[in-house]
C-alpha cells in the first residue's frame, strides 16, 4: 500500500490536457481537420526541403506556377488528374469494403497492356473506325484489370490470402509481364517501346478540336477525364444508392452483421476486387490512348499509390476524389521538372501521415481543463 | 556457376529477408502491424550507405541506419499506438514517407562511387564441413553470422523469458496484459522502435554487404513487402522465419545467375538464348510470396493457429476488447 501523502510534492501545473470522446462529428470540422493536416504536412515538407538546401516557398510558388499558371499547364494538369481520379475510385471501392487493395498500379499497367493488345495484334481489321477501336480498348483494359483484381479477391476468398501482400506482389508481376511485351514482343526497332498506335486508337483531345475553338489549340486534356468523372458518379450511384452498395458498405463497416444478413462475403469479395481492379485498368487504358499513344515502360509514376492517399483525403467519398485528385495532378506535374526528384513522393508521404494523425481529433476534442484541488 | 556458389550467395540475400521478417514478427507479436517495413528498409540502406561514405567506417553506418529506421518506425508507432488509427494505411503512410525520405536524402548517392564494406569472415573449422561448410561458413558477411546468431536467440527470448511472454501476452489478450501491470502501450512502442532497427539493420546489409550500393527504390525492389509475407508463412516463428527467408535468398540469386552459363543439366540453356523470358524470372520471388501465403494461410487454418489475436487492434483500457 503506497499512501499519497508519503509522496514527495511535485509541481503539477494547474491545468491538465485532457481528451474527451466525440459524440457527434460537426459537417465542418472533417473540411478543416482534412485542410489543416494538408497544411502541416506542406510545412512539414518545406522544413525537410529546407534542410536538403532548397528554398521551400520558392519550390510551393514555382509548383503552383507551373501547374495551374495558365490554361496548357491547367490543361495538362487535368490530364494528370485523369489516371489519378479513375485509380482513386479503385481505391475508394475496395476501401469502402476494407478491402485493401494496394494493386491499383498493377492493374494499371495491366489496363494498358489489355488495351495495347486490342490495337498491337491483328484483332479488328485495319482502318476499323475509332467508334469501335475506343470501346474495344477500353473494355480490353477493364478486362485486363479486373483479372488481375480477380486473382487477389479469389485467393483471398478462397484461401484467406491477406490481399495487402497479394495485391502488392501483383504489381511488380504486371511491371516484368509488360517489360516482357516492350523489350521482346512489340519492339520496335530495339527501342523499349512498342509502335506508336494509330490515330483511331488515340482519345480525342481538346486540341483536336482546335480548328473550330482556337482557345483549345494545343490542349492535352483528353476524353479519358470524361470517362473519369462519369465513374465518379457511377460509383457513387453503386455504393450510395444499390442494393449491392449497401452490401458492400455493410460489410466493411461490419462484417458478421453482413453476414447475419445473408450477404455472401466470397462473392463481394472477389467482385469488389474486380470492379477496383476494372477501375484500374480503364485507367491504364485511357492513359496509353490518350497520352502516351503507345506501350512503354515509364507509363505512371506511381499512380496506384498516389491514388490509396487521394482516396483516404477524399474520405472514401467517390464525388470528392475528382477535385482532390486534380490538385494531385498538380503536385505530380509540377513535381516532374523539381529537384530533388524524390520531393513529390515524400510530399504524398507526409500529407498521408498527417491525415491518419488527424483522424484522431474527429474522434476526441482535445480540452484543457483545471485540475481538481485535492482535497 | 554451380550450386553451391549460388547457395552461398543466397544465404547472403536471405539474410535482409530474415532481419526484416524477424523485426516484424517483433512488432506484430506485440499487437502492431507495421506495413512500413519497405519505407524503413529503404531509409536504411539509404543512411547506411551514406554515413559509411561520410565516414569510411561501416559500423557507423550501420548504427545510423539503425537509429534512423528505429525514429521513423515511431511516426507509426504514435499513429497506431496513441492515436489508435487505422495500422493498414498508417503502415502504408510509412512507406511512402521512407521512400520519399530516403529519395531526398539519397539524391545523387547512387553516383558516389564505392564505400568499404563490412567485412566478410570465413570460421576457421566449420567451414571444413563438406558441402555446407563452403556454403554457411566460408567468406560470408559478418551480418551472415549475425543471422545465425539472432534467430535461435529469438526464439528463446519470445517462447523461454518473462520479457517474451509479457511481449505474447501483448499482442494475445491486452487487457488480461494490462490487468497484470504489464504496459501495454509502452512494450508496443518498444517493439515497434525494435522492429524498425531490424528494418534498417536490413536495409544497411544491402547496401554495405549483400549487393554494395544504393539504387534508389531498386535497392529493395519489393524486398520489405516479401518480408511481409514471410512472416504469415513462418505463422510468427523465427526459425520458420529464418527457413523462409534463406529460400527467398537463394530463390533471387537463383533468377540472377541461371540466365549466364550456355548450358544448363547439359541441355542448352533457354534463359541464355532467349534473354526475354528473363523477365518471367523476375516475376518469381513476387509469384512464390502469393503461394507461400496460401500455403501459410491453409495450414494456419487446419492447426488453429493464427496471427496474434489482437493484430492491428489499439487497445484502449476500459473498452471491451476482442
Amino acid at each position: 500500500m503506497t499512501s499519497a501523502a508519503s509522496e514527495p510534492r511535485r509541481f503539477r501545473s494547474p491545468w491538465q490536457l485532457r481528451l474527451e470522446a466525440r459524440l457527434e462529428q460537426p459537417a465542418w470540422l472533417n473540411l478543416a481537420v482534412s485542410l489543416g493536416a494538408v497544411a502541416v504536412a506542406l510545412v512539414i515538407g518545406g522544413i525537410i526541403l529546407a534542410v536538403v538546401g532548397g528554398d521551400p516557398l520558392r519550390a510551393y510558388g514555382f509548383m503552383l506556377r507551373a501547374s495551374f499558371g495558365n490554361p496548357g499547364v491547367l490543361s495538362d494538369t487535368l490530364t494528370k488528374a485523369t489516371p489519378l481520379i479513375l485509380v482513386s475510385l479503385a481505391a475508394v471501392v475496395a476501401f469502402r469494403m476494407r478491402l485493401w487493395n494496394i494493386g491499383a498500379e498493377g492493374q494499371f499497367f495491366m489496363g494498358a497492356f489489355g488495351a495495347s493488345a486490342v490495337v498491337l495484334t491483328p484483332l479488328l481489321p485495319e482502318g476499323t473506325s475509332a467508334w469501335i477501336t475506343l470501346p474495344a480498348m477500353a473494355l480490353a483494359g477493364i478486362a485486363a484489370g479486373a483479372v488481375w483484381g480477380f486473382i487477389p479477391g479469389w485467393l483471398k476468398a478462397r484461401f484467406g490470402v491477406n490481399e495487402i501482400i497479394s495485391t502488392l506482389m501483383m504489381n511488380y508481376i504486371a511491371v516484368s509481364w509488360n517489360n516482357f511485351f516492350i523489350f521482346a514482343v512489340w519492339s520496335e526497332g530495339g527501342f523499349q517501346m512498342s509502335p506508336q498506335f494509330p490515330r483511331e486508337a488515340w482519345l480525342p483531345r481538346l486540341t483536336d478540336l482546335g480548328a473550330s475553338v482556337p482557345a483549345f489549340r494545343g490542349l492535352t486534356t483528353h476524353l479519358g477525364l470524361a470517362f473519369g468523372v462519369v465513374a465518379a458518379g457511377l460509383v457513387a450511384w453503386i455504393l450510395y444508392r444499390s442494393r449491392w452498395g449497401y452490401e458492400i458498405r455493410l460489410l466493411g463497416d461490419n462484417p458478421r452483421a453482413g453476414r447475419y444478413a445473408g450477404i455472401s462475403i466470397t462473392r463481394n469479395t472477389i467482385l469488389v476486387l474486380m470492379l477496383s481492379g476494372g477501375l484500374a485498368g480503364l485507367a491504364g487504358m485511357s492513359e496509353i490512348s490518350g497520352v502516351v499513344h503507345r506501350l512503354q515502360g515509364a507509363i505512371s509514376p506511381g499512380y496506384g499509390f498516389t491514388g490509396i492517399i487521394i482516396a483516404w483525403l477524399a474520405k472514401l467519398n467517390p464525388l470528392i476524389v475528382v477535385p482532390v485528385s486534380v490538385i494531385f495532378g498538380a503536385l505530380i506535374l509540377a513535381g516532374r521538372e523539381i529537384q530533388p526528384s524524390g520531393l513529390p513522393m515524400l510530399i504524398q508521404g507526409i500529407i498521408l501521415v498527417c491525415l491518419i494523425a488527424s483522424d484522431f481529433l474527429l474522434r476526441y476534442r482535445p480540452r484543457l481543463v483545471r485540475r481538481a484541488v485535492e482535497a | 556457376m554451380d550450386a553451391i556458389t549460388i547457395l552461398h550467395a543466397g544465404v547472403a540475400s536471405g539474410t535482409v529477408l530474415l532481419f526484416a521478417t524477424l523485426g516484424e514478427i517483433l512488432a506484430e507479436r506485440s499487437g502492431v502491424l507495421n506495413l512500413g517495413l519497405e519505407g524503413m528498409m529503404l531509409i536504411g540502406a539509404m543512411s547506411a550507405f551514406s554515413t559509411a561514405l561520410a565516414t569510411g567506417n561501416p559500423w557507423l553506418g550501420v548504427l545510423v541506419a539503425m537509429l534512423v529506421a528505429g525514429v521513423l518506425s515511431q511516426v507509426h508507432g504514435v499513429i497506431a499506438i496513441q492515436f489508435q488509427a487505422d495500422q493498414v494505411v498508417s503502415g502504408l503512410a510509412l512507406t511512402f514517407l521512407g521512400t520519399g525520405l530516403s529519395l531526398v536524402f539519397g539524391e545523387g548517392l547512387s553516383r558516389a562511387g564505392a564505400v568499404s564494406l563490412l567485412p566478410t569472415y570465413s570460421l576457421p573449422g566449420l567451414s571444413a564441413i563438406p558441402l555446407l561448410g563452403p556454403i554457411l561458413f566460408e567468406d560470408q558477411s559478418i551480418m551472415v553470422y549475425l543471422g545465425y546468431l539472432l534467430v535461435p536467440a529469438m526464439w528463446y527470448f519470445i517462447y523461454r523469458t518473462r520479457p517474451g511472454l509479457h511481449l505474447r501476452a501483448v499482442g494475445e489478450f491486452p487487457a488480461a496484459a494490462d490487468a497484470l501491470g504489464i504496459q501495454v502501450a509502452r512494450l508496443r512502442y518498444l517493439y515497434v522502435f525494435i522492429g524498425g532497427m531490424f528494418a534498417g539493420l536490413s536495409g544497411a546489409t544491402i547496401s554495405l554487404a549483400v549487393s554494395p550500393g544504393w539504387f534508389s527504390q531498386l535497392t529493395t525492389s519489393g524486398q520489405g513487402w516479401i518480408a511481409i509475407g514471410l512472416v504469415i508463412f513462418a505463422q510468427w516463428d523465427p526459425i520458420r522465419a529464418a527457413a523462409g527467408s534463406y529460400a527467398f535468398g537463394a530463390l533471387r540469386r537463383m533468377i540472377l545467375d541461371i540466365q549466364g552459363p550456355t548450358t544448363l543439366l547439359g541441355l542448352r540453356n533457354p534463359f541464355f538464348y532467349n534473354p526475354y523470358w528473363g523477365f518471367f524470372l523476375q516475376m518469381l520471388p513476387y509469384a512464390f510470396t502469393i503461394i507461400v501465403l496460401v500455403i501459410g494461410s491453409r495450414e494456419a487454418f487446419r492447426k488453429r493457429l493464427g496471427a496474434p489475436a489482437a493484430l492491428g487492434l489499439p487497445y484502449i483500457r476500459g473498452e471491451r476488447g476482442l
